[in-house]
């Protein structure tokens, strides 16, 4: 790794400081799974490194009364995958990060890496745009809230400006007769990267879906939300042709590449089939969650 | 560029030692504190043969800044057990002779140890899965998942 010198600020003012000092030739450190392998391959060569392990408050991971769950930038995917209540109100969201890498990767690895290193394959941020979560940035000028659905503008690149830090996540509780799932296709399952991932995020009431969040990884220069299928499916009773009509909007809105891991056609193959999966089990969960069974599936 | 001074608990020893800035924690464990117990296999975290424990929990320490672990806790596979009390799973290791090459085998004593602090009798997926980020190039697994299903099934891990 080439050198550079080495800053442990203690507070989110600090970091501030230091970045509006050197921001521009900064990088910011937390669980370094991503910073640190470009830095070995010299993709990266920042002459100053901000370690954000000594910041207490980006460590948060905490249910807020009325305001859902608050989420630290700094709160490692292991945490996310293990928290009780996450497993619970947001599945979603805690299957992500149990997705992550393997388990020494996921000790380290945060929710706010995984967003800022803005990969298209990035697991966490299917189910944190679907729960419709809300990034709070930390700059010279306050704090501002940006939907994680807008805080992505292309690949490897974000909203935040070089003197600006992502604090925590806002995700809403997402309340009753809700549920969601998240899921990715790969050849293997630990220290793999997505092929293609969906995380589908639902609300029934009155035996019709009232609101439907669909996210997809990897096929696209960013994560995306499919909108045109949460149009088709809200308002509508969750039927096997409503969701297998959902899953091919789905696989419409993903513009993927071939690489490696995938054809283009593959990816918008896998994009049907894991929304319909997704949707299935979201339903299932959300029927689960509080009142009436709904009507069984025809 | 001044080298800064790490101050953490290292084997259930309270360490001082200085370190350059931009050395990650397995290069500090090996250079400059003589533990070459934990390996550099890939250095990218893909191959879990540098795995130590910080703070009880296993990490990749190729991916780690030696001055992340100021005032936490780290233990290495030379704190895992003694020569003359081996940790059971050391001991069933080298009973049923599982080390092959042996690169690979102090990060999967560390990621094995850990799973059995976290879950003292898991299933046989849970194993699995739990030695999932360690790579064996001699692949030897099987033994592997013999000796701590032994251990699991007689007794919990002692400590992490």
């Amino acid at each position: 790794m080439r050198r550079f010198q080495l800053a442990l600020p203690r507070s989110i003012d600090d970091c501030l400081k230091l970045l509006a000092e050197r921001g521009p030739e900064a990088k910011l450190v937390a669980g370094g799974t991503d910073l640190l392998p470009q830095m070995k391959g010299g993709l990266l060569k920042p002459a100053a490194v901000v370690d954000l392990s000594g910041v207490a408050e980006l460590r948060v991971l905490r249910r807020e009364d009325g305001a859902g769950l608050r989420v630290g930038a700094a709160v490692t995917a292991r945490e996310i995958e293990l928290d009780g209540h996450t497993r619970s109100a947001y599945p979603a969201l805690a299957e992500s990060g149990a997705l992550v890498g393997s388990v020494q990767i996921r000790n380290l690895a945060t929710v706010g890496g995984n967003l800022c290193n803005a990969a298209p394959s990035a697991d966490m941020a299917p189910p944190l745009m679907a729960l419709e979560a809300e990034a709070i940035i930390a700059g010279p000028r306050g704090r501002r809230r940006v939907p994680v659905s807008a805080f992505f503008t292309g690949v490897r690149r974000t909203v935040l400006a070089p003197d600006e830090l992502l604090v925590e996540l806002i995700v809403p509780a997402p309340g009753p007769r809700s549920g969601g799932q998240y899921l990715r296709h790969t050849p293997r399952r630990e220290l793999d990267i997505a092929v293609v991932g969906v995380a589908s995020q639902i609300t029934l009431s009155d035996g019709v879906c009232r609101k439907a969040r669909i996210a997809l990884a990897a096929v696209a220069p960013t994560p995306i939300r499919a909108t045109a299928a949460e149009q088709a499916l809200e308002g509508q009773p969750l039927t096997t042709p409503q969701i297998a009509r959902a899953a091919q909007l789905a696989a419409e809105a993903a513009r993927p590449i071939s690489d490696q891991r995938g054809s283009a056609d593959f990816r918008r193959h896998l994009v049907a089939v894991l929304t319909r999966r997704t949707l299935t089990t979201a339903l299932e969960r959300a029927a689960e969650h509080g009142g009436r069974p709904e009507p069984p599936i025809q | 560029m001044a080298k800064q001074l790490l101050n953490f608990t290292l084997n259930d020893t309270e360490t001082d030692v200085l370190v350059q800035p931009y050395v990650t924690l397995l290069d500090a464990l090996r250079e400059d504190l003589g533990l070459t117990g934990p390996k550099e296999g890939c250095g990218t975290g893909d191959c879990g043969a540098c795995t130590v424990h910080l703070d009880g929990k296993p990490v990749a320490s190729c991916l780690v800044l030696a001055m992340q672990a100021r005032g936490r806790s780290v233990r290495t596979i030379e704190g895992l057990g003694r020569f003359d009390a081996l940790h059971p799973l050391q001991d069933a290791f080298v009973r049923l002779g599982v080390p092959q090459c042996g690169f690979c085998i102090p990060g999967v004593l560390m990621a094995a140890a850990a799973l059995l602090t976290e879950n003292p009798h898991p299933t046989e997926e849970e194993i699995r899965y739990g030695i999932a980020g360690n790579l064996c190039r001699c692949t030897g697994y099987t033994k592997m998942l013999a000796a701590i299903t032994e251990v699991a099934g007689a007794a919990p891990a002692r400590r992490a």
